[in-house]
């Protein structure tokens, strides 16, 4: 279809499509940029209050890596919400394969570590290797048999999960007699703790820049193609070069510390993998189909069994990641390791937009909404604010923002 | 000729604007003391919205003009000031608890209690008092949800007739009742009438306009059209004010032609889910031919939609039976397999089945057809869009935009989306459930000439519905329903209401007799 042709369409009444589309885009940008908006609120109340240490490159590299842990939760927790579930038992998954990978190390297989070589392979990976393949796939298994139970024997989520919470919680005590089971070996440490070298760091920023220009790129070219009209050529560049420019700052603000965390840049590239799935996949638009009306998914063709179990099984593999880096930055498995971390998962993917009503979910957001958190816990830790109140005020962030999301409707 | 009554209400100069669109545009009205007035109007018109205003969903200040009702004029600032002075209105959907005993719903919100402490005997006094005053022989005690729609729908009523009642708005009440319920609501309806209980009455079936009414309003694109004595209107006459054209027909000419048979069932038997013991569809067979029209008929819980959701692959029990399509058995056992056979289902109940009214017009028409709009599991986003848009200029689907929320769409344009949600999957058999309940004459004739198209274009067409009319006036043949059995085939031309009636309401005894 000609591009003229489509603008003089008139769809509605009397509004061009390129308008129609100007809207939208308007209207949902600026949730989002709300959102960023509340973050740099925080920011700056907190830079003030703590007399700009907040912001130094040290503290943030710090916040980043706290964010982590909770961003690879609240990534899967968007896919289980949206679908109309919810899954209370990630923190006890995240401990109990963050305990299986330290047990493997430590415990079971110690002469893997000692003895086995690889020649390829730095002394010590070896182990790890096996170790994080096991969280990650116990994790995923032990999802898949969660997403059996809500979908094929029809027990609520609710249920389904708060007595997995129950098991894992009990099972994390019976294979580590409730001690500390540590320390771990360097290479695993590394996969909490470490930083990119500089040259890496720079490397990754030029790659994430020729990505970001390719993707627009390639957008642009497929809406031509389909004959939608496009932005203008200025504003498309403008956005792109914001993007390219927090990235490069990112980066540089990290290496003014010790460089780019890998726990944050391996949530980086999660998400924006899962973001890819729950945008632009199938299983992504199922995944808002189930939670936005079961019925009609259902009688559309969708295979809602088969769906459910594989955000279970995503949500699973998700938290066996979380658990290794907990176990790696702790440099130990906890009894109590991942306590409670459902509750902030659910926080930040309702802080982020997500519905608990189901049908609509943002994995950015969910990642803001992290850093909400985190940056609230950090902030407050440094102005040296007692941790009940902490947890207070975390408290009611989470239901002024849900507020806001209610009376903003 | 009788003294002219006094004035209940007055609506003078309302306008009531939504963002981009004006729902209401300088609308008068008046409403006689003990009347039935008739209000009708395609969708989207303005009813649902001049009845908010009515009962204070929408506050006074948010609109401009005024109200009067009984002569002063009122100020609601919410449904308790609208309750207050007398004003009750009952909804489309029914507003009911289905857990909550018949008695329990009468008074809930508004109970005989004493220190927080319902009075159970004043409880169930009061319920009977107002199930009786409307002829209503429903026990105080039952549970809603054990009841049919019509018994229901007298539950509502009787709620709505407790305390000081002057003006009783009733939006669409019908549009779930059989004939005979109809018929008793309409009875209820005269008797409140000669209790001196004034009326609003909405509704898109004429019929019952003219056989209750006693003056009609018409609205069209906000404006108020006019208001006649019903003794003065005929239908085409109020067809032609809601739409402001005359209407020709109010059915398309044929123009399809029947070919070679695509489906056929044979012996088809389907248990219930809930009572596995009872059959919801009994030993039911026909054939459907491509560039045809099968109207299925039948009394409401005859199995009608029961036997479109078996066929579907997504209803019952074990059933048993034989689908055949162009030649070949199926067995179809989920919508999956049914959608790969090139069936497609418009149900019956596009907000609850049909819809995600959340989510936008494309990625609703888009959803039975992603396998074939991505590249493996990937959806194509801008082929996506293209081949969406491409069929809201066909079907005509006026929305601001294919982006926009199917929720902020009106009925009419609800349905196409779901309609055309189904032809994007290029079905052989298109089956449809109500096509037309409760949308507008003009859209109602869009989807009638779509229908055509699609049977002229050899696609097989099964339709339920509950409108005689529509099924004499679409169908080639009619297959009409009794409890859950085929009581005959009949064929179009040789059908009549009263001949398909009396196989509804007697089953296949009708034909012997």
């Amino acid at each position: 279809m000609e591009r003229a042709q489509l603008e003089r369409a008139q769809i509605g009444v009397g509004v061009t499509l390129s308008e129609q589309l100007a809207r939208r885009k308007i209207k949902d940008n600026l949730r989002a940029y709300t959102m960023v908006f509340a973050l740099l609120a925080i920011w700056v109340t907190l830079a003030i209050a703590t007399q700009g240490t907040f912001l130094e490159p040290r503290n943030l590299s710090n916040l980043f890596r706290q964010t982590a842990i909770n961003g690879y939760l609240a990534i899967g927790m968007v896919f289980v919400i949206t679908a109309g579930h919810i899954d209370l038992s990630v923190g006890a998954l995240a401990g109990l394969t963050g305990a299986i990978a330290a047990m493997l190390q430590i415990k079971w297989l110690p002469a893997l570590s000692a003895h086995v070589r690889v020649a390829w392979l730095q002394p010590g990976w070896p182990s790890t290797l096996i170790a994080v393949a096991a969280a990650l796939i116990i994790g995923t298994m032990i999802g898949i048999w969660q997403g059996v139970w809500v979908a094929h024997g029809q027990v609520p989520a609710f249920i389904v999960t708060l007595g997995g919470l129950l098991v894992f919680r009990g099972s994390i005590l019976g294979i580590t007699k409730g001690i500390n089971i540590g320390p771990m070996d360097p290479s695993f440490q590394s996969l909490g703790q470490a930083y990119l070298s500089h040259t890496a760091g720079i490397a990754l920023a030029a790659v994430a820049v020729a990505l970001i220009v390719w993707f627009t790129v390639a957008s642009r070219r497929n809406k031509i193609k389909y004959g939608f009209p496009a932005r203008p050529l200025w504003s498309e560049a403008l956005l792109t070069a914001i993007y390219c420019v927090l990235v490069v700052g990112f980066v540089v603000i990290m290496h003014r510390y010790r460089g780019v965390p890998l726990p944050v840049i391996f949530l980086i590239i999660m998400a924006a993998l899962c973001s890819f799935v729950f945008k632009r996949t199938q299983l992504g638009r199922y995944t808002c189909a189930i939670g936005g009306n079961l019925e009609a998914a259902r009688l559309s063709g969708v295979n809602v069994r088969r769906v459910i179990v594989q955000i279970f099984a995503l949500m699973g593999a998700l938290s066996g990641i979380a658990g290794v880096i907990l176990t790696a930055r702790l440099n130990a498995a906890t009894a109590n390791a991942g306590n409670q971390f459902e509750l902030n998962a659910i926080a930040a993917c309702v802080i982020g937009g997500t519905s608990l009503q189901g049908g609509s979910g943002s994995i950015p957001g969910a990642l803001l909404g992290a850093l909400v958190m985190a940056s609230i816990d950090n902030g407050l830790s440094m102005l040296n604010v007692e941790a009940f109140w902490q947890q207070i005020i975390k408290g009611l962030i989470l239901m002024v923002a849900v507020l806001m999301d209610v009376k903003s409707r | 000729m009788q003294q002219r009554p006094s004035t209940l209400l007055e609506v003078r100069s309302v306008t009531k604007d939504f963002p981009g669109t004006r729902a209401l545009d300088n609308v008068s009205m008046e409403v006689w003391e003990g009347e039935i007035h008739g209000l009708c109007g395609e969708n989207g018109a303005g009813k649902t919205t001049l009845m908010k205003i009515l009962s204070g969903s929408y506050p006074y200040g948010t609109y401009e003009g005024q109200v009067f009702f009984q002569g002063k004029p009122v100020r609601f600032l919410g449904t308790r000031d609208s309750e207050a002075e007398g004003i009750r209105i009952i909804h489309q959907e029914l507003a009911l608890v289905k857990q909550l005993t018949v008695a329990e719903n009468i008074c809930l919100g508004a109970e005989p209690a004493k220190y927080g402490i319902v009075d159970e005997m004043k409880l169930h006094r009061e319920t009977r008092q107002l199930l009786n005053r409307i002829g209503a022989n429903i026990p105080g005690s039952a549970v809603l949800g054990s009841l049919g729609v019509g018994q229901q729908q007298m539950v509502e009523i009787a709620k709505a007739l407790r305390g000081h009642v002057r003006l009783l708005i009733l939006d669409e009440p019908t549009s779930a009742l059989n004939d005979a319920e109809v018929a008793n609501l309409m009875r209820t309806l005269r008797e409140l009438k000669n209790s001196g209980v004034t009326c609003i009455y909405i509704s898109h079936k004429l019929r019952e306009l003219f056989e209750i009414a006693d003056r009609i309003t018409v609205l069209r694109d906000g404006r108020c059209v006019g208001t006649k004595p019903t003794s003065d209107l005929t239908e085409d006459e109020v067809i032609a004010m809601m739409v402001g054209r005359a209407q020709t027909g109010r059915f398309p000419p044929k123009t399809r032609r029947a070919g070679k048979v695509v489906l056929s069932v044979r012996n088809w038997t389907v248990r219930k889910p809930d009572k596995k013991y009872l059959y919801a569809v009994r030993d039911i067979s026909f054939d459907v031919r491509a560039g045809e029209t099968l109207g299925i008929s039948g009394l409401m819980g005859s199995g009608r939609t029961e036997l479109l959701q078996s066929l579907f692959g997504e209803y019952g029990f074990q059933p048993s039976g034989e689908i055949i399509i162009e030649g070949r058995k199926c067995r179809i056992s989920s919508s999956r397999d049914a959608i790969a056979l090139g069936m497609g289902l418009v149900t019956e109940d596009r907000k609850n089945t049909g819809l995600i009214t959340i989510h936008s017009v494309s990625h609703n028409m888009t959803l039975p057809s992603l396998p074939n709009l991505s590249n493996g599991p990937v959806v194509n986003a801008s082929l996506e869009l293209a081949s969406a848009l491409e069929l809201v200029e066909k079907l005509n689907i006026r929305t601001p935009s294919i982006e926009a929320k199917v929720e902020t769409l009106s009925g009419g344009n609800q349905q196409k989306v779901s309609v055309a949600k189904w032809l994007m999957t290029n079905p052989r058999i298109l089956m449809l459930d109500e096509p037309t309940r409760g949308i507008d004459v003009g859209t109602k004739y869009q989807i009638y000439e779509l229908m055509d198209q699609l049977a002229a274009a050899g696609m097989a067409i099964i339709m339920v519905s509950s409108e005689l009319p529509e099924i004499l006036g679409m169908s080639d043949r009619i297959l009409v329903m009794h409890e859950g059995r085929m009581a005959g085939i009949v064929e179009a031309r040789e059908a009549s209401p009263e001949k398909i009636m009396s196989l509804a309401t007697m089953g296949a005894r009708a034909s012997v007799n």
